[in-house]
């Protein structure tokens, strides 16, 4: 306890850190998700070799991404945010595109023949209808980014991860557990205020 | 009201080795009950779709009214423009009212009046406001999620209404009494209607122009008595049953034939005991009435007074032609 004590100041900022950390690389990714995802689920062959390439970047080990980041952005906060905006956006185009089909033809149909214009379509059916599945894949890549983000205290980004290594490193257990416990934490925290956000949304509507 | 004057229109779709809608010429009068009837692949979905312009079309024009639909606006036009689906297409994220309501906010009514016609049609439809109003789709039955769906496509209170297969998702007790409120309905607020169906009864039932499709041509257009008598084609005989007199004789009224036949002339004193039927009931009705009394023949009425006398020979003859 005196060691947590002691402690708990730098904790606090590594975990703002680690929050910064992934709170630009989610926000990034969502405004990049959202149109190529869109473009995915409309133009099925550009969906079809978008996911494929999304896929392979996913298959790539997290440690090796970052290595592989650093001849090109160099260490630090930045090459972190793009490795895991990169890993951001598997998840949720897949979810994405898999929103927007779960949007029957015949509602789309339905919705033209009222006279509604293309926006009003997406905005007043689309989107409503398929946020649910949206969000359940957001929730999904908020909190694999806070689990990946770990690693980016290897290079030089801070965060939670600073802690797991210092104590790989000393061979202290008190850091190692300090640090995992505060990312599980951060990461069950995302996750229910996102399921918040989705009940919320389904309530409005 | 509401002319559809449909003239050489052809729906190509790419794919296909054979167009969709192959040179349609139709007029539809205003305040018709139109029923497109035919085998599926038949063209008769497509070619409603392309009255509020969902299927745009490869040649020809349609007019609303004389005014060609393609100088229009489509968002406009289709605001216009009651559309029924089978699959109904009622938003599930909507509430009842808010589905009902979808037209009329699209075109910017005052609130206060888009709640009062959203309880008015509700009502019109046999679903009660106070109950059904905040219901979401999912907690209605198929029935009801149609007459939703018909709700709705009234609400801007069109004078053009499109029914692609309404009934076809709904069981055939519930199918019926829909029938017969599209046609009360239909009555009351005048729209010209298209529907499309492949059910020949319920063609029957609800035309007032029957128009026979097949391979993206019309066979046949025409009253529903006049193409059960006098099928142009043996496609139409067979896809109508023609040869079943019972049918015939079930789209021909009483009235109908008495002012086409020579009606038997009264006999004074025999009369009274003979079955009677209003002129408006169909010579199924009257026949099903005399082989029930035994009797060979019937009065005729009009207004509750006697018209006529009918005997079976002439009923005979009707079921024959």
């Amino acid at each position: 306890m005196s060691w947590l004590g002691a402690h708990a100041g730098e904790i606090a900022a590594y975990t703002l850190q680690h929050l910064a950390l992934c709170g630009t690389s989610f926000a990034i990714a969502l405004a990049i998700a959202v149109p190529l995802g869109l473009l995915a689920a409309k133009r099925g062959r550009v969906g079809i070799a978008l996911i494929a390439l999304l896929d392979a970047i996913y298959t790539i080990p997290s440690l090796a991404l970052f290595a592989l980041l650093i001849p090109l952005l160099g260490l630090g906060f930045w090459t972190a945010v793009t490795a895991l905006t990169a890993y951001a956006q598997v998840i949720l185009v897949r979810n994405i595109v898999a929103a927007v089909r779960s949007v029957p033809p015949w509602m789309v149909d339905a919705a033209r023949g009222l006279g509604m214009t293309p926006l009003q379509v997406f905005t007043r059916v689309e989107l409503p209808v398929g946020a649910p599945v949206v969000i359940a894949g957001a929730r999904v890549a908020a909190v694999s980014i806070i689990a990946f983000a770990s690693v980016a205290a290897w290079i030089d980004a801070g965060g939670l991860g600073t802690l797991i290594f210092a104590g790989i490193e000393r061979q202290d257990i008190r850091p190692i557990a300090a640090g995992t416990l505060s990312i599980a934490a951060l990461a069950l925290a995302a996750d229910a205020a996102l399921r918040a956000m989705e009940r919320l949304l389904r309530a409005a509507g | 009201m509401a002319r559809i004057r449909f003239e050489g229109v052809r729906v190509v779709y790419p794919t296909a080795s054979r167009p969709a809608v192959d040179g349609i010429s139709l007029t539809v009068p205003s305040g018709c009950l139109a029923v497109l009837l035919g085998p599926s692949g038949c063209g008769k979905t497509t070619l409603l779709r392309t009255v509020n312009r969902l299927q745009p079309i490869a040649a020809g024009r349609i007019e609303i009214d004389g005014r060609d639909t393609a100088a229009l606006d489509p968002i406009v036009l289709r605001r216009s423009i009651g559309y029924v689906i089978q699959a109904v297409g009622l938003f599930p994220h909507l509430t009842v009212a808010q589905n009902v309501a979808v037209v009329p906010n699209l075109l910017r009514w005052d609130p206060r009046r888009v709640a009062a016609r959203v309880d008015e049609l509700l009502a019109s439809v046999s679903l009660d406001p106070a109950v059904f109003r905040r219901r979401f789709p999912s907690q209605l039955s198929g029935g009801q999620q149609q007459r939703v769906g018909i709700a709705r496509a009234l609400a801007a209170e069109p004078e053009i209404l499109l029914m692609d297969e309404p009934f076809g998702a709904v069981d055939a007790i519930v199918r019926g009494s829909l029938q017969e409120e599209t046609l009360a309905l239909q009555r009351r607020v005048g729209a010209t209607i298209l529907f499309v169906t492949h059910d020949v009864e319920e063609a029957l039932l609800l035309a007032d122009l029957l128009i026979v499709m097949r391979d993206g041509r019309i066979e046949q257009a025409g009253a529903p008595a006049e193409i059960l008598t006098r099928p142009a084609t043996p496609f139409v005989a067979d896809l109508v049953d023609a040869g079943d007199a019972l049918r015939r004789l079930s789209v021909i009224t009483l009235g109908e034939l008495l002012a086409h036949g020579q009606p038997a002339a009264p006999e004074a004193g025999s009369s009274a005991e003979l079955p009677s039927l209003d002129a408006g009931a169909s010579l199924r009705d009257a026949l099903a009435v005399m082989l029930e009394a035994g009797a060979s023949r019937l009065r005729v009425l009009r207004d509750g007074h006697e018209a006529a006398i009918l005997d079976l020979d002439t009923l005979r003859g009707a079921a024959r032609r």
